[in-house]
């Protein structure tokens, strides 16, 4: 049997370049996403046959246009680069360079050639060259950079079979050198003498960035200090320098290999056009409107058929299941926690997949620059940028979606402060909240004609919402500090067609990531959940059971309200009904009396729990079959035992109203904020404030209004 | 405001005083950490460019540098020092 050789190729380059479009040409549907270990990096692997001799494990870089970093991404590209320690320090390095913009590329090709990795450039968009008469003299190229130069387009797969000749025979390592090191930092040669595994260039990379590294020995750090200390090398001269002695080099390269005709770039003239109208200012943003429109109507509106129908196909399969099982603790574990919390991971689902598909095809086409571009001067003075437009947008359907695709945000202060405050937008879960409390205290009326006032309130609820974002945003902007300045500093790719087959992977990634890694978490909570809600204290709920046998007292009622009663009572007796009376004391200066503490404790599942869990202890029968004119009917007669005053008063369903707009109760939402920031810090600041806040606004609320 | 009316292709101006379809050279870049990334985004002394576009609320512009566009806002571009053709 012949031997297996595992070997790694790293994907790199500049962003926009067709890296996505390689990456899925070359592994197909075999990837995986993990993570950089100790950084909130997504690691897109996949596997690649090469031969039956080798199999190659293809690791998907962050893109960046130079080695020297501008977020933290793209630190994971110089760390599995320059660490040979790096689980993912590649054997091979497959570069992706434009072929229509080849200058720019070339500046991060060169650096990494430098550093001495064995490289094969992958020329992409050589359609997009030639259509634009930028000729390249292929052979030359390959003979200047030292490095075999391969012209492809990935996103029709051509070129990819000579892509897979040249990466199954053994890559070499380049020898060409870019820059005059010597001439830049003659000392590096003393440094990376000390250090092993790493060239002149490489030292005098590690000189500049080693504090940022996250697995780099203690002895190495101080090696490096002492150097720097020494040597007075200033990190800003060297890059700047470097810089400019590369563009020189590049240049000549340039002048050797690439005949550019001085015609019109038709790319770049088709765009300007196209801009004319996207970025007008007039058309520009009833454009921009009207697209986030409709993606918002996706979400909202048409989301709802296949949630709904995933919601009643796992209750009536749990149903099914629950009487088939023999009854006990071990079925109602596994059919009302442990069953019921994968369906409301499963029930995220199409609204997880129909933003992605939607992000990915505005991004695609190049539209989603264009939106950063016109919302950037509106969006920062709220202490927010351009890329928050969407996740704000996406909130108004579902935080857990929006929360995800805030990772185009480079920058980390906008990025935390986007997802602290996507769940104040209102999301689709507060309104069935929202249309019992309204409905239940304001009167439909129409005034000037055409305005329902409890259309009205609704929208003034959506507005507090959306403000809420925009202050609390306002004031993290004074607060989180950083080192980091926020950079708009993009490229505004050319408008092209979508690729669809990314937009596929992409939906399907997404909806996996959430699946696999929120998912597990909110299953966990769901499980707490239904524990606190269905067991008690004591054999408190067995004497609630014991009682219900009694035919004395079942005899007075029929079945229906015999059940609604049972199910009150239950809850009533169980340690979430121990913990609302727990809590009623804390509660009570917002209006809320224990009843209403326990539907609080319930809508941590999800919001929008609120209203069956009332309808439960009011005892109109749970959600399925919950007559909602009954419910309000029971809520308009309860009346608070100590005060003999109604509970639902219209300050209490204010108070409510507001406290719903405002506290952060979606486990989901937590969930996916641990996921993306990688720990639980953020999700759990986020937690206490946004409650917090809640209180302190419901508190004053209910205290103005009684 | 007066300093905006002097003829512009003989003093290198910040690119943020340019307008809508001015092309320029690039001369010199101000010797602050943003100019490293310019320079890196291909803004070289030398370099031609031309500005595309000024988003509505005129902020942040777009320029054509290269084969491409760049977007950019203007206390970025302030560091950019260029000639006016």
């Amino acid at each position: 049997m012949s031997e297996q050789k595992k070997i790694i190729i790293a994907l790199a380059g500049n962003p926009n370049c067709g890296k996505t479009s390689l990456f899925n040409v070359l592994t197909g549907m075999r990837q995986k996403v993990g993570n950089f270990p100790g950084v909130t990096v997504d690691k897109k692997t996949g596997v690649l046959f090469l031969n039956d001799k080798t199999e190659a494990l293809v690791v998907d870089l962050p893109g960046t246009y130079s080695i020297y970093p501008r977020r933290i991404d793209e630190m994971v590209t110089f760390d599995v680069l320059a660490n040979p320690d790096n689980d993912s320090h590649p054997d091979v390095i497959v570069l992706l360079a434009d072929a229509s913009n080849l200058k720019r590329n070339l500046l991060f090709c060169t650096q990494v050639i430098d550093m001495g990795i064995p490289t094969v450039i992958a020329l992409n968009m050589m359609d997009v060259a030639e259509k634009n008469n930028i000729r390249i003299d292929v052979s030359k190229l390959e003979e200047e950079l030292g490095v075999p130069v391969i012209p492809m387009n990935a996103r029709d797969g051509k070129g990819v079979d000579k892509l897979l000749k040249i990466l199954s025979a053994d890559v070499l390592k380049p020898k060409r050198n870019f820059i005059d090191i010597q001439k830049l930092c003659g000392e590096a040669t003393e440094l990376s003498n000390k250090i092993p595994y790493s060239n002149e260039y490489e030292a005098a990379l590690l000189a500049v960035l080693h504090k940022e590294l996250t697995d780099f020995p203690e002895e190495k750090h101080k090696l490096i200090d002492e150097w720097v200390a020494e040597k007075k090398f200033i990190a800003a001269r060297f890059q700047a320098e470097e810089v400019l002695q590369r563009y020189n080099s590049i240049n000549r390269v340039v002048q050797n290999c690439v005949n550019e005709e001085q015609k019109e770039n038709k790319s770049l003239e088709n765009t300007s056009r196209i801009d004319k109208i996207l970025l007008h200012p007039a058309w520009g943003y009833l454009i921009f409107l009207g697209v986030f429109f409709f993606v918002f109507q996706a979400i909202f509106a048409w989301a709802q058929y296949p949630m709904d129908l995933i919601s009643s196909v796992f209750s009536s399969a749990g149903n099914y299941l629950h009487d088939l099982l023999p009854a006990g603790m071990i079925n109602d574990l596994l059919i009302q926690g442990l069953w019921a919390g994968i369906g409301g991971v499963v029930v995220f689902i199409p609204q997880i997949m129909l933003l992605f598909g939607f992000i990915t095809i505005l991004e695609d086409t190049g539209y989603m620059a264009r939106v950063s571009f016109l919302m950037d001067k509106l969006m920062r003075s709220t202490g927010l940028s351009g890329k928050s437009t969407v996740p704000l947008i996406s909130g108004m359907a579902c935080a857990i979606p929006a929360i995800m695709s805030t990772r185009n945000i480079e920058s980390w202060k906008d990025r935390i402060i986007t997802i602290m405050v996507v769940p104040f937008m209102s999301c689709s879960a507060r309104l069935p909240v929202y249309t019992l409390l309204i409905s239940f205290a304001v009167p439909s009326q129409t005034i000037f004609g055409i305005f329902n006032i409890r259309g009205m309130w609704m929208l003034g609820l959506y507005l507090f919402g959306f403000l809420s974002a925009i202050v609390a945003a306002f004031i993290m902007k004074l607060i989180i500090k950083t080192k980091e300045k926020s950079l708009f500093l993009m490229e505004l790719p050319i408008y092209r067609l979508p690729r669809w087959g990314n937009v596929g992977v992409t939906m399907l990634e997404k909806a996996k990531v959430f699946v696999t890694d929120a998912g597990k978490i909110i299953v966990a909570i769901s499980i707490v959940l239904w524990f606190l809600a269905s067991y008690g204290p004591g054999n408190e709920i067995q004497e609630v059971e014991k009682k219900f046998t009694d035919t004395a007292f079942t005899s007075q009622f029929d079945a229906i309200e015999l059940d609604a009663l049972q199910q009150s009572e239950k809850l009533t007796h169980s340690y979430a009904g121990h913990i609302g009376h727990f809590i009623e004391p804390a509660i009570m200066p917002l209006g809320f009396d224990w009843k209403i503490g326990i539907s609080l404790i319930t809508a941590f599942a999800a919001r929008e729990v609120f209203v069956g869990t009332i309808a439960t202890i009011y005892s109109v029968g749970s959600t399925g079959d919950m007559d909602m004119n009954k419910l309000r009917a029971r809520m308009h007669s309860e009346i608070n035992p100590q005060t003999g005053e109604k509970v639902f008063s219209f300050a209490t369903v204010v108070s409510l109203m507001i406290f719903f707009a405002l506290a952060m109760q979606c486990m989901s939402t937590i969930a996916v904020v641990r996921r993306e920031t990688k720990s639980w810090k953020w999700p759990m600041i986020q937690l206490f404030y946004m409650t917090g806040v809640a209180y302190l606004a419901s508190f004053i609320t209910y205290q103005l209004l009684k | 405001m007066r300093i905006l009316r002097l003829p512009m292709n003989k003093v290198a101006v910040p690119l943020s005083l340019l307008r809508k379809g001015d092309k320029a050279i690039i001369v010199s870049l101000d010797d602050s950490a943003i100019s490293i990334k310019l320079m890196e985004m291909g803004c070289m002394p030398g370099e031609f460019l031309e500005v595309d576009y000024i988003a509505p609320l005129g902020d942040p512009i777009s320029i054509r540098i290269g084969n491409y566009l760049l977007g950019l806002r203007k206390d970025e571009a302030v560091a950019i020092k260029v000639i006016k053709q």
